[in-house]
Parts: C-alpha cells; structure tokens; sequence
C-alpha cells in the first residue's frame, strides 16, 4: 500500500507541468482563476494547442488519435490543468459523442466526424433534456420518421449547453411511439445548419446565456447520420453515462478555488484582522479542506481500481455527489468572504478587458453570480438525487 | 500509487477476520463485556498465539515490525467485531511508546512480555482539567535514590483498570501547559501510591480515575524529552482508531442494509422507500470517507511531523464528524430495534460514537486542521 506516485508518474506529471508552463495561454489562465468570462476563441485555441500536443483525446483509443494513457496519467493530467487554470475542455465532442461514434459507429461515420472534433474545427452540443424529460430522461417525445432516405425530426430540447456556438447537435429521437419506453429511441447526429432548427437563448439566474432551447420544425436528417442501430440509442446513451468518469470528482478545481480563497481570506480584513483568522471563517475552511482530502483520497482509489482493470460503475455516483457539493460549499464562502460587496452585479466587470473602475474587492465582482451559477452542478448531469438512485440500485441493491 | 495490500498484510487481515468471524459471535461478545473484567483472557491468549499482540515491534522481540497500514489492518478487522480486549491500550498506546523510548534492556523484558500476552497496558496521559490536550500534564515525577515518585491525577484511562502496567506521562520541568519537560514512566499498577477507580465505559469497554500519590516510577527515554514519542505513538492510535470506527462504521451500514431490505410495513420492505434509499445511500457515502482518510493517515505515519500531523488530525475529525451521522442514522433506520441493547447495530453505534471522545475529538482535531492549514502535500 503506497499512497504516493510512483517516480515514471512523477516524471509524467512534471511532463504535463512543464508543458502548462509553457503552452497554457496566461490570459486564458487569468480568466479562468478570477471566474471572468471565457469566449468561444478561448476554448478553441487552448483545445488546439492541446491537439497539437496529442493530448485532446484522453479516452480515445490510441488508433484515434487518443494518448492511450493510463486512468492514473489521466487523472495527473486533469488534476494539473484544473490546477494552473486551463479551462475546461468542452466534453460533447470529444468525451460525449466521439465515444459513441468509435463504439457504435460506421468507418464511414468515424472518418467523417472524429479529425475535425480532435481539431475542434467543429462545436457539438447535446441534445437529450427535453421540458417534459429531465431526470426521466426516457420520456423523452422528439420524433423522427423516417421518409426514403431522411429522417424527419420534430419536437423541441432544452438546457442545450453552449448551443449558440454549435455546428452539430447529437440528439436522442423518438422512433418507434409504440415501443416500450427506452425501446423506441435512437441516436442522431444532425447539422445544426439545417432548415427547420431554431436555437432560443435561456438566462439564468446570473445573467448568462449558457444554455438554449433547440425547436426542430420538419428538420430533414440523412438516415446516414443515425448511430447504431434505430430504435437502439438508449445503449448508446447508457454506455456514455458510464464512460471514463474519473475527472467527475473535480478534485483539481476545487484545489486551485480552494487555494484562491485562502488567498483572498487572507487579504481581506475584518474587524480588523484578516478573515482567514476569524475562527468560524477559518473552521469552515479546515471542514472544506478535510472533506477535500477525503474526496481526493477516494477519488484516487477510484482512479487505482481503473488502473487494476476495474470497470468504474456506480462508483463515479459517489464522486459526482461529493465533488459537487464541495465545489458548491467553496463558492459560499467566496461569497462569505465578499461580505456586503457579494451584492453589487455588474456583469460588464466579467469581461477581462473592462478597463473601468470594479466595486468593493477586485475578487467580489464574481462570487455570487458564480455561486447561483454552480447550482447547476447538483442539477446537471443526473442530480444528485438521481446519483443517489443509482447508488440505491446498483451498489445497494435497493 | 498502490491501493492494494501486500501478501503479508492480507495474510492479516484474513487472520483477524477469521478470529472475528468465529471467535466473536455477538453472544460470546456479551458473554465477555457483561463479566467482571470486560474481555476475555482466553481471547487475549489466542491473539498472543496468533502473533497479533506483535505487530508494531521489532522481529527480534518476536514481532511482526509493521507500521500504520498493518495495524489499521487489523484495527479495522477488531472494529468489525467489535473486539473488548486492551489491544489499542497494550499495544498500540502502551507498547509503541515503551518501544519508542526504552532502553534496550527494558524492551527485552517489557515488549516481549507484551507479545507473549503476559503484560497488559495502559497509557495514562490525559489528565481531568486538559481534555484532549495531551501537553496539558500536572502530574509530577521527582527524582528519588536511583528512580522517581509521581503524584498526579489521570483520567479516563483506558483499560486502567485491568492494566498490569501503567505507562504514565508526567512532568520532569516546566509549568502545566509545557511541551517540553515531559518524561515517560512505567509504573507498577499495584504499586504503592497508585489508586485506581475502574469503571465500564458506556461502549463496553473498561477504564479508570487514577491517581498517583508518590508511586514508584522507572523512567523510559531521556528525561524530559519524551513529547516527540508521545505524539508518534498517539498518531499511530489514531490511526488504529479510525480503522477501527471504519471497520465498525462498514458493519452498522451492512446491518442496517440488511434490515431495511427484510423489514416489511405498508406491505413493502422498507427498503423500498427512497426517502431510506437516501439516506442509506449517504451513511455508505460516509464510510468511503472514513475509509480514505484512514488510508491516507495510516501512510502518513512516516511524512515530514506537519504533514502528517495535518493528515491524522483531518482523518480524526473527519471518523468523528462522518462517525457520527453513521451511527445516528443506523439507530435510525432500525427504528424501535436499533433502540434495543439486545440488537447489535445498537453497539456497534456506541463504539462508534465513543471512538470521538478518545484521542481528541472532531473539535479538537478540527482546531489542529485549522492551525495546519498552510502546510501542503510537498511539505519537507
């Protein structure tokens, strides 16, 4: 039993360091430390760099194009980028949709879509929630009928994650009403250019243009575009919510949010003192760092039985439960630690070249847009409720 | 990074599981506490013959030379049954200590009496005005002839009141509050000037007031220097601790499964009502914690004194605050029967709870965490 790495992942780790150093843009790094916003030529240039260095494609197979790394490198390598600030790689090309092109997909398909999603020439969003289908994801009703050698799609989906951005949407379908739930879906891949699609931006609560609602209106869908067999998508569906979920913990990202906090606590006064001195603030910081080191642990145990052949299943449930909530309970004290100045909202001061004057602290500008905004993370993704079904079912037996 | 146990610490755990297994049947566990002594005799010979009273010491006294994640190993397995005898007081308080300082002439005769299961310990260390705070020694030792005479008060002493032995701290220099000037003792517990008030602790296990009035005390290690030992050796007990809540956490969550899968209302189990599927689902939750934070100590041991000592007040905080919702919910979920002290989940709560109030609790050690905050996991 050894906690440690060993000296090849240590070496594999200062590998990645040295390459954050010298690769990862410092204004991109900057936004993404102080929660400003990050625009779409953002994404899309640290993604190519990361494409040229050949670690796009965590989870692919090596024939791919993949790095054909280890579930222990992997982890290394997401936990240093979340910790020197790299964004977020944006999951519904190359972790959502390319998977299921490479398990359930023709050459045809692979050749088509999979270089310009390793390049990101090309924005994928998702195209599963529907208003009436949420954690009954089933249930959804968007329809396609097949005519010769078409699809004809109807029906609307919603919480379309950086769909304005999009070229291409992978969408579940409805395609046979008369089977039994989960029987009759199928997986479609369909060109956002289409006539008939119209994309409606949806405000949150912080203001932001995040997500879309996406109407498709007599969309005509080639019948090469299906993915796997018709009336099969759900197989597909199911293989992604369990494929490689080692990052779902997020240890990394609340490391670097941790650290940044204590930075912040310890600058701002109160009552004359720093706050990272006032006793409960500093308490729920020690509770945020233990439970931290308790997720991490479990995470890496998590990560080691991947790396002994072990299939995580069930398992990233716990993960995603923990993960979240701490991510969640850091925000709050962002917002604690802002005081009075956690009410201002100028959303104008997000952008990293406003030249103007900020209120109250440089850091305050963000917190509590940033912690409505993480609400979305016990929402998304299967709630934490749905999460805790899961763990009900499958591990308990329940 | 390794997960996995070696050959020897599996061999181990098989060893103390299958004891457990078949030596502790919950009735034979009754049999045990409700007796005068609180544990048996027998059971402390067959740990002997199994070599288990060992495991921290040297091969040369006949040990098995292991550190934290062999004996969280077998705390782990003891806290699955939850096992009565002094072994936590023996060996890992008492012995770890006595190894840690003693000369070699008094480790050939103390620790191969403790391995051969002739000699049972007990540290008194704490004492009733510093809580948790082990530096906080009133208790003094003064030179006499060739030894010392100790006067002072402990409290809650563990296994104080079957101990052959007391390993006692006590002040050589310095005012109450001192870090330095602490020094070791082994004193005979039916020495005189030694008078101990034994008790049943409300988990089932024994302990004692004791009070030193003049005792005769032979010192182990140099005089005043014994602080760096003593927090090793209460590291190592926490560790053994929160493999032991872990182990016990893991059998009140399988206990409570079990129940909530065959107890029938409203014509269902009751296991089929999400509002418990939720709640079973965070009491396993909490035990993934318990778990890590025990690995993640019990292979701190040996890291820089900052790092490790961040960890183990972390893991120790942590069994206290996860323990404890552990417990609360498997009396819970076991509705009037885990209210019953016929039903077992009821003890294995109880344990699980008390673990909190020994070697700090979540309080105690969230103020240690809160003190260590700047130290990160590169710390030399």
């Amino acid at each position: 039993m050894d906690i440690n790495y060993t000296p090849e992942e240590l070496a594999f780790r200062n590998e990645v360091r040295a390459f954050l150093d010298e690769k990862l843009p410092k204004d991109i790094a900057s936004k993404v430390k102080n929660s400003q916003h990050l625009g779409k030529e953002d994404t899309i240039r640290w993604q190519k760099i990361l494409n040229e260095q050949g670690w796009m494609a965590l989870h692919w197979p090596k024939e791919y194009g993949g790095t054909g790394w280890s579930p222990i490198q992997k982890h290394i390598f997401e936990e240093e980028c979340a910790e020197y600030g790299a964004p977020t790689v944006l999951p519904f090309g190359v972790n959502m949709v390319a998977p299921v092109i490479i398990k359930f997909g023709t050459e045809e398909q692979k050749k088509t879509y999979l270089p310009s999603i390793l390049n990101s020439d090309v924005w994928w969003c998702q195209g599963y929630s529907e208003p009436g289908a949420g954690s009954d994801l089933a249930g959804l009703k968007t329809k396609a009928v097949r005519e010769g050698d078409h699809y004809v799609v109807n029906g609307q989906k919603t919480w379309t994650t950086l769909g304005q951005h999009a070229d291409w949407i992978f969408c579940l379908v409805r395609t046979d009403p008369n089977a039994k739930k989960q029987e009759g879906i199928s997986f479609l891949l369909i060109d956002m250019q289409t006539p008939g699609i119209t994309v409606r931006p949806l405000i949150t609560l912080d203001g932001e243009h995040e997500v879309n609602e996406v109407f498709f209106d007599d969309v005509k869908v080639p019948v090469e575009n299906l993915v796997g067999e018709e009336n099969k998508g759900w197989t597909c569906a199911k293989y992604l919510l369990t494929f490689e979920r080692t990052g779902i913990a997020g240890v990394g990202q609340s490391k670097a949010a941790l650290k940044h906090l204590k930075e912040v606590a310890a600058k701002v006064q109160q009552n004359g003192k720093p706050l990272i001195e006032d006793p409960l603030f500093r308490n729920r910081l020690a509770d945020v760092e233990m439970e931290l080191m308790a997720l991490e642990m479990t995470n890496l145990r998590t990560v080691a039985a991947a790396q002994a052949g072990g299939v995580p299943g069930a398992e990233s449930s716990f993960l995603k439960i923990m993960g979240t909530e701490l991510r969640q309970e850091i925000t709050d004290l962002f917002r604690r630690a802002a005081g009075p100045y956690a009410q201002p909202f100028l959303p104008e001061t997000f952008e990293a070249d406003y030249g103007g004057d900020m209120v109250g602290p440089d850091f305050a500008n963000t917190v509590s847009a940033k912690y409505f905004n993480m609400r979305k993370l016990s929402i998304f993704g299967g709630s934490n409720e749905i999460q805790k079904n899961i763990i009900a079912k499958m591990i308990l037996g329940l | 990074m390794d997960f996995k146990l070696s050959d020897e610490q599996r061999m181990l755990e098989e060893t103390v599981g299958r004891l457990v297994r078949d030596g502790y049947p919950f009735d034979v566990r009754e049999k045990a506490r409700t007796s005068e002594l609180g544990y048996s005799t027998d059971m402390w010979q067959q740990f002997a013959e199994l070599g288990l009273l060992g495991v921290p010491f040297a091969e040369d006294f006949g040990g098995f030379n292991g550190g934290g994640p062999e004996l969280m190993v077998v705390a782990e397995g003891f806290g699955r049954g939850l096992v009565l005898e002094p072994y936590l007081a023996t060996v890992v308080l008492g012995g770890t200590l006595i190894n840690a300082l003693a000369s070699d002439a008094q480790k050939e005769t103390l620790i191969s009496a403790i391995i051969g299961g002739e000699l049972r310990l007990a540290l008194a260390a704490y004492e009733p005005q510093g809580r948790y705070d082990h530096t906080q020694v009133a208790t003094r030792a003064d030179k006499q002839g060739d030894g010392y005479v100790i006067s002072g008060q402990k409290a809650v002493v563990l296994h104080g009141d079957s101990a052959d032995k007391l390993v006692v701290i006590a002040r050589t220099s310095g005012g109450d509050n001192d870090r330095d000037g602490l020094s070791a003792f082994v004193v005979d517990a039916g020495a005189e000037g030694v008078s101990r008030r034994g008790y049943p602790t409300i988990d089932g296990l024994h302990a004692a007031e004791i009070t030193f009035d003049k005792a005769a005390g032979e010192r182990l290690g140099e005089e005043g220097k014994a602080i760096d030992a003593l927090e090793k050796t209460l590291a190592l007990g926490i560790v053994a601790l929160c493999a032991e809540a872990t182990g016990a956490m893991e059998v009140a969550c399988d206990q409570t499964l079990a129940y909530i899968k065959e107890r029938q209302q409203f014509g269902v189990p009751i296991g089929k009502f999400q509002a418990l599927q939720h709640r079973m689902v965070e009491m396993r939750m909490e035990l993934e914690k318990a778990r890590s934070m025990t690995i993640l100590a019990a292979c701190s041991l040996e890291a820089a004194p900052a790092l490790r000592a961040k960890r183990v007040a972390a893991a120790k905080a942590l069994i206290g605050k996860s323990g404890r919702k552990v417990a609360e919910e498997a009396i819970q979920l076991h509705g009037g029967m885990g209210m019953m002290e016929e039903t077992a989940v009821s003890h294995y709560a109880k344990r699980i709870v008390m673990i909190d109030h020994q070697l700090g609790d979540l309080g105690y050690h969230m103020q240690q965490l809160e003190g260590l905050l700047d130290v990160d996991d590169d710390a030399a």
